[in-house]
């Protein structure tokens, strides 16, 4: 008797929890009306205008050099920087509040950086380089900027921000203080920076991979897509634009998981997911883990899938092994390259773009063995598209780390 | 740990050693700030800029929050691992209820601290009446949470009114307002440990919480409050993010604020396994932490050398804690006046960190 | 030392009074969990979708009997995630797709795996410092410094023979299909830990972490007997670093938050945080629930955002549950032990 009244007494207690964490929150969410956006992510992350502006964009030949793409830019409007011309820029402090390297696509932008740097400091056209890394935590960041912003060292704050909601408040506290900011990567909700640097963006990338399922498998075909983690923009916007155009299509999408990028769980996710049918298509909205993806089908005896994956050198090398049918989209890594640039030309009163818009062009099978021969030292969690093969620390600085 | 801390000269004896903890991780942190200043200034920079300093306190507001409310669950003998998630909801709940609007920014408080009361009420019931273990039971409403978060929340949430994020963004001098916040709000920890009978019944029942009940004391109320104020004031560090970001941002779960504040409670001298401790040595090991960050950005240390180095270094105090308790307790007994002051403990914290370091630094590769 | 044959018959009758009821409790949800799973997906119980289960179930077992190991002797290892990532990373970097470096690498990770355990041990037993902080402090310590050694992204690769063990198993048995090696590794180890909880070193952990001041008044050498549960732990974690290589290969995030997944699946076996109570078997079984629970999410197409909530209400009940049978135990909260200082000299503690 005893035990089934503590029993009845853990269930009420377990109910007040859950209570207490599903009807509370709605009720006070729904006046801010951010609620209820659950089984539909792409009605949140889905902006009609920006999603063609991308797709566009994409058949823009951008001007300046190709054999610069870092310094390319999409339709750019021209700006000003005559103010913050420095007289002695290899006195320059130049400082980068990165939001981290907690994962190869940044680690390796990251060294390009830091090698662009060291060739900039050689040209004398900047001067001292100094980093904070906030390892991925908002709060941090924000710090980061003030301490930079107060130090008054800087004579430029390049920010990668690492959210774009929430570091909006600090970009705009170091504007304020007058010196030049660069932002890059993920972009931040004002314009106040000089200059916005980015590849194309998210619906980009997430449309090249959805139109070459598309293109590539019968209709009728299944596709999974398997995601990283919810609620990071960059890769929401590769999903609201794969289901956009997903919705468009005859192919039947089995549904995402999330799989924070781990092997094992990706690898066990499309296990069973072979188990119970087929699939005929994979799509990636990052390439990590896209090898164990493809073992899971080695593994059940099953013919490789169509699949997009990502330019990294790993699912490369696996798609030219296994000749495989395949897309690897690329969110441009060299844009590292082109912040610390920005600020040489700033400090030097360049003009720059206000927005900066990078190429961003997918890598297909007729490139495949070019990119792949171009990186044959690299690590297999490198990315080809790194864009630092003429920096004077090529290419040990990327392959001994 | 196994005296009878219920007889009055025992409970002398723990307020000993409660200030006497607390002296060595003060002394601690005064070394280490002399250190740190020295070898600063040694590689041509300087540790007390205006800007280092408001660094400094900004970082330290935020953990100080989740510490001083995981020090009075620690004291228990209970702990807390939801307060990241908590955090990270609060700064949601702030942000929509807020919805931009300053009129009811009260509103928003409120509703924040309501929901994280009733989190910590959750908490303290499940661990007292259903006593699942506190480390199962936070770890299992913190993933309860994440769940709901990840579900209903991609992205940013609803919009702090400007108003509100002066909570995070004015200083006066160089103090920000959420570490004078912060400060006030430990002055009152300490004040509602050492004053009220609920506090007391704190150290009590993390003490011996069978000898607790045989002497009167209603045990599951004392871990119950301490659930409810350390889900309280992880809501106090939800608002302050939210103040900080200008909008609800659920991935803060992210960041791992539950083990940081653990470890800041431990770097103070509160006893892990309850009845031994305070706040007052909470918000040293707060400072600690954060002039150890602190001299990393300016030193720019390598960000994976970092969690090295903060690994071995929460390591080696708390050895150095453990090591000076049990002589020290055996000196008091002896000389309850004061006596010789142990000589080996004081001054090892600063002069330890540093060969150490290198020595389990070596292991982890 | 593991072994005493003499002794075996008689097995302890406390933990297994207890254990059984753990032991039969976890069996239940887990039975119940793939009764489920059948009606959602008959063909799961076809022998290759099962094998699938079993291998990658396998590494999770792995680490459970290991985190076991330390818990049913008073303290916590979360250092276990950590340590896999950096044992993959270790691997990778040092085989760089070499085979001939497969066993010789695969030696220096057990002997890596060992130290890791020892300094675990020594700073908890020796230096006072509650497990949860050493192996808190080990978890940091492991994440970075394996991180600063290859630049933050990890570099290199596997070699085929490495990936055998994870991967491989007997090939074309009729109804299982492939057997996986990575199952048979599992299950050889959770016997063999069967075994060593009957040993007289078994029993010894058993009681350290029953009663620590006890045991030492009985004659047992708690500090080394702690030392050694956290190098089983370390070794296991290795051992499943291999199989979680093998499986699915180098990624950037292996291993990460595998410490309480191990640790939940631990406690889902009904093994008492703080120590002193539970079943080897009980602990694997629990790691087992904890795969078919994941398993049995994504058959059932639950959002997979929702399911951290599910899993937090399955453990805070199975526990809660668990704390209800225990009620024949002596009055008081479970709780975590003293983890140290008792174990100064027999006599003191006492005064």
């Amino acid at each position: 008797m005893r035990i089934s009244r503590m029993l009845l007494a853990g269930t009420a207690g377990l109910t007040l929890m859950l209570s207490a964490c599903t009807t509370d929150a709605p009720d006070d969410g729904a006046p801010g009306g951010e609620d209820g956006a659950g089984p539909t992510p792409d009605a949140e992350w889905f902006d009609r205008a920006e999603y063609d502006a991308q797709l566009a964009q994409r058949e823009i030949t951008p001007e300046g050099s190709p054999d610069e793409p870092w310094l390319q830019a999409i339709e750019p409007e021209w700006t000003d920087t005559s103010e913050f011309v420095h007289d002695s820029p290899e006195d320059a402090t130049v400082c980068f509040s990165n939001a981290s390297v907690s994962n190869p696509w940044r680690v390796t932008g990251f060294i390009t950086m830091e090698q662009q740097v060291e060739a900039l400091q050689e040209e004398g056209r900047i001067g001292d380089f100094r980093v904070s890394d906030a390892a991925d935590d908002d709060n941090q960041q924000i710090s980061d900027i003030q301490a930079f912003v107060d130090s008054g060292d800087c004579d430029a704050i390049i920010i990668s921000p690492s959210t774009t909601a929430t570091l909006t408040p600090a970009v705009e506290t170091a504007c304020e203080s007058g010196v030049p900011v660069i932002v890059f990567d993920r972009g931040v909700n004002t314009d106040c920076m000089v200059t916005f640097i980015h590849p194309i963006g998210g619906y980009a990338y997430g449309a090249d991979a959805a139109e070459f399922l598309v293109d590539n498998l019968e209709p009728g075909s299944t596709v999974l897509a398997l995601r990283i983690l919810p609620g990071v923009d960059v890769l929401e916007h590769r999903w609201a634009a794969a289901q956009q155009i997903f919705g468009e299509s005859e192919l039947d999408v089995l549904g995402y998981e999330f799989t924070e990028g781990d092997g094992a769980k990706i690898k066990d996710l499309v296990s069973q997911h072979l188990q119970r049918g087929e699939v005929d298509g994979i799509w990636m909205d990052a390439g990590d883990g896209a090898v164990a993806a493809l073992e899971a089908f080695e593994d059940a005896g099953r013919p490789y899938p169509v699949i997009s994956g990502e330019d990294e050198l790993s699912f490369m090398r696996k798609w030219d092994e296994e000749g495989l049918t395949a897309i690897a989209p690329v969110y441009s890594n060299f844009q590292w390259r082109t912040p610390v640039l920005a600020a040489a030309m700033i400090l030097d009163g360049e003009e720059v773009p206000a927005e900066w818009v990078l190429p961003q062009e997918p890598i297909r099978q007729g490139e495949l063995q070019e990119f792949l021969d171009r990186n044959a030292d690299m690590p297999s969690l490198h990315y080809a598209k790194f864009g630092g093969e003429d920096l004077p620390g090529f290419p040990e600085a990327w392959t001994d780390r | 740990m196994s005296a009878p801390p219920a007889s009055p000269p025992a409970t002398v004896r723990a307020l000993w050693a409660r200030t006497g903890t607390t002296g060595l991780v003060y002394l601690a942190l005064g070394l280490l700030l002399v250190l740190s200043t020295l070898y600063v200034a040694s590689r041509g920079e300087n540790l007390f800029t205006t800007a280092n300093t408001v660094d400094l306190f900004t970082r330290s507001s935020l953990l100080g929050f989740l510490a001083i409310g995981q020090t009075l669950v620690i004291l228990c003998r209970s702990l807390d691992l939801s307060v990241g998630y908590v955090a990270a909801l609060s700064t949601v709940v702030a942000a929509t209820v807020m919805a931009g609007d300053p009129a009811r920014v009260p509103l928003g408080i409120a509703a924040t601290l309501g929901l994280a009361a009733l989190i910590g009420l959750a908490n303290g019931t499940v661990v007292t009446w259903l006593r699942v273990n506190p480390f199962i039971a936070t770890l299992g409403t913190g993933l309860i949470i994440k769940g709901y978060l990840d579900t209903n929340f991609q992205g940013p949430a609803g919009a702090i009114p400007s108003a509100f994020q002066a909570f995070g963004y004015t200083r006066i001098g160089v103090f920000p307002v959420s570490t004078l916040v912060m400060l006030v709000l430990a002055g009152a920890a300490v004040v509602f440990l050492h004053r009220t009978r609920t506090g007391y019944h704190m150290y009590a029942v993390g003490g011996d919480a069978e000898v607790a009940r045989l002497s009167g004391v209603r045990d599951r109320v004392p871990v119950i409050t301490a659930h409810v104020l350390c889900s309280m004031t992880a809501g106090m560090a939800g608002l302050l993010l939210a103040s900080r970001f200008g909008t609800g941002s659920a991935l803060v779960y992210n960041n791992g604020y539950e083990l940081e504040a653990i470890a800041a409670v431990v770097l103070g001298g509160t006893y892990l396994l309850g009845g031994r401790g305070g706040v007052a040595g909470t918000i040293a090991g707060v400072f600690i932490l954060a002039t150890l960050d602190t001299v990393f950005n300016v030193l720019a240390v390598d960000p994976f050398v970092k969690d090295v180095l903060r690994g071995v270094i929460v390591i080696t105090a708390v050895a150095i804690y453990a090591r000076g308790r049990p002589s020290r307790s055996a000196v008091r007994v002896r000389f309850p006046s004061g006596g010789p002051p142990p000589p080996a403990p004081p001054s090892d914290p600063g002069a330890a960190p540093a060969p150490v370091t290198s020595g389990t630094e070596g292991g982890g590769r | 030392m593991t072994e005493t044959p003499a002794r075996r018959s008689a097995p302890p009758a406390l933990p297994s009074a207890l254990g059984r009821g753990g032991t039969a409790t976890v069996l239940l949800i887990l039975v119940l969990i793939f009764v489920v799973i059948a009606t959602q997906n008959p063909s799961f119980f076809q022998g290759p979708p099962l094998m699938a289960f079993a291998k990658k179930a396998a590494p999770l077992v792995i680490l459970a009997v290991g985190q076991y190991l330390v818990i049913v002797s008073g303290e916590f290892d979360l250092s276990v995630g950590s340590l896999v990532g950096a044992q993959v990373v270790i691997a990778a970097r040092l085989i760089d797709g070499e085979e001939g470096m497969t066993l010789p690498v695969i030696v220096l990770m057990l002997a890596f795996g060992v130290l890791v355990g020892l300094v675990n041990g020594l700073v908890t037993t020796f230096l006072g410092v509650p497990s949860i902080i050493t192996t808190l402090g080990m978890m940091l310590v492991l994440f970075g410094a394996v991180r600063f050694w290859t630049g933050g992204a990890p570099t290199g690769s596997l070699s085929e023979a490495f990936r055998v063990p994870g991967r491989g198993g007997i090939e074309d048995l009729p109804f299982l299909g492939q057997l996986p090696w990575a199952a048979l590794i599992a299950l050889a180890l959770t016997v063999g830990a069967v075994f060593l909880m009957r040993s007289p070193f078994g029993r010894s952990l058993m009681a350290t972490g029953d009663n620590d001041v006890a045991a030492a008044f009985s004659g047992v050498r708690v500090r080394r007997v702690r030392i050694l549960a956290f190098v089983g732990s370390a070794l296991m974690a290795t051992v499943a670093a291999i199989l979680i290589g093998g499986y699915a290969g180098v990624t950037a995030q292996v291993g990460q938050g595998l410490e309480f997944t191990a640790i939940t699946a631990v406690v889902l076996g009904g093994v008492v945080l703080g120590g002193g109570r539970g079943t080897v078997v009980a602990a694997a079984l629990g790691a087992l629930t904890v795969e078919a629970l994941f398993t049995l999410f994504n058959q059932l197409y639950l959002p997979s955002t929702i399911q951290p909530s599910v899993q937090g209400l399955i453990i805070i009940a199975a526990v809660a549950y668990a704390a209800r049978r225990g009620d024949l135990r002596p009055p008081g909260r479970p709780r975590r032990r003293p983890d140290h200082e008792p174990e100064r000299e027999p006599g003191t503690p006492r005064r």
